[in-house]
């Protein structure tokens, strides 16, 4: 999966569990700043995100996500690494 | 001189054994169906639901409306069958150890997509294995904490995706009387439903911002198979120190609990109700 893959579908989960629209969601955007993330929200986005890319993202990595960059980074690394 | 309580409540005559159909006439007389249609188009599910308070929370939600999913260790499709029979709801059967994760996520999977999603999760499955700690064997204490706390933890996670997904859910957790105010000869009874109290706060904390409201009930004294294994010296201790002066039905509990899991109550979260006939007073 090439890196603009990969943020488009990291988007499109973005958007249907924080309720946002696609244009606002941009590599540097902050899940808590600028998406408006709770605790639970994050979560949930990372249960999401393992269904939708079939991987595992142990705590301990979600910890690091701040920005949608970090999420797409992983990512790409998981899967291509 | 003692006095004597004056009989303030007629035992056992007037709980929900009131036929369905005398719900609905007092209903349309009172201008408003709410009350008797509380549950309607909802969708519950009660574990331990084979007898006693379990059954009766099922059949309290079913006379209200909601469609039911009973699970128990040792299944209970007849009364499934007789609550859809009795009510016209969809009622469901499944035979589940709700301290076992894997039989749980499966059972929970399987309901939910029979149900057609989930708005209420009794928390009811409970098991006793009184006594003396001096006598207490690890499995008497393990197996009551895996049925009665393990449980409902494992049925709150099977739920909670469902729930915080819609914005929506109401979780009702039957504690007892004896996670508050001990006996003897329970250290794993009272270990496993105190921790139940504290399960559920920290959950009402954690749901609170998705309108997913989770509560406790803590019966006292109820007529049920669990309790009429205690021998009669015991019954007659805890009877005579009841305010009320009887032992309470499981209907009393029901009422509670399909309260709770109604629209009606929705700011109440994170609280422990007595239903124990004063005895906690």
């Amino acid at each position: 999966m090439t890196q603009e893959e990969i943020f488009k579908k990291v988007t499109d989960v973005i958007v249907a569990k924080l309720e946002v629209k696609a244009e606002n969601v941009k590599p540097e955007s902050e899940f808590g700043n600028d998406l408006g993330a709770d605790s639970l929200d994050r979560v949930e986005l990372v249960m999401a995100l393992e269904d939708e890319f079939e991987v595992e993202i142990l705590d301990s990595d979600a910890e690091k996500f701040l920005k949608v960059s970090d999420v797409v980074a992983f990512l790409e690394a998981k899967k291509n690494g | 001189m003692a006095l004597k309580r004056p009989a303030v409540y007629d035992c056992g005559v007037f709980f929900l054994s009131t036929p369905l159909f005398l719900n609905k006439l007092t209903g349309a007389l009172c201008g408003s169906l709410s009350i008797f249609e509380s549950m309607k188009n909802k969708k519950s599910i009660v574990t331990g639901a084979s007898r006693g308070i379990g059954l009766a929370v099922a059949r309290e939600l079913a006379a209200r409306g909601s469609d039911v999913a009973l699970i128990s260790r040792g299944g209970c499709d007849s009364q499934a069958e007789s609550i859809a029979k009795e009510f016209g709801v969809r009622a469901f059967a499944y035979a589940c150890d709700v301290g076992d994760s894997a039989q749980v996520q499966a059972t929970f999977a399987k309901a939910i997509e029979d149900l057609g999603g989930v708005d209420v999760l009794v928390n009811n499955a409970g098991i006793t294995r009184d006594r003396l700690v001096l006598r207490m064997k690890d499995e008497d204490f393990d197996d009551v904490v895996a049925t009665d706390l393990r449980s409902a933890f494992l049925c709150t996670r099977a739920v909670a995706k469902t729930m915080l997904s819609a914005r929506y859910g109401r979780i009702v957790n039957i504690a007892s009387i004896n996670g508050i105010r001990c006996q003897a000869g329970q250290a794993n009874y009272a270990a496993a439903k105190a921790g139940v109290i504290g399960l559920t706060k920290s959950n009402a904390m954690e749901f609170a911002s998705r309108g997913v409201t989770v509560n406790a009930i803590a019966p006292g004294f109820i007529e049920t198979d669990m309790t009429a294994a205690l021998n009669a010296e015991v019954h007659a201790k805890y009877s005579s120190q009841i305010p009320l002066g009887c032992m309470g039905k499981p209907e009393d509990i029901a009422k509670l609990a399909v309260f709770l899991a109604s629209d009606d109550a929705k700011y109440i979260t994170g609280q422990v109700i007595g239903v124990d006939g004063g005895l906690n007073a």
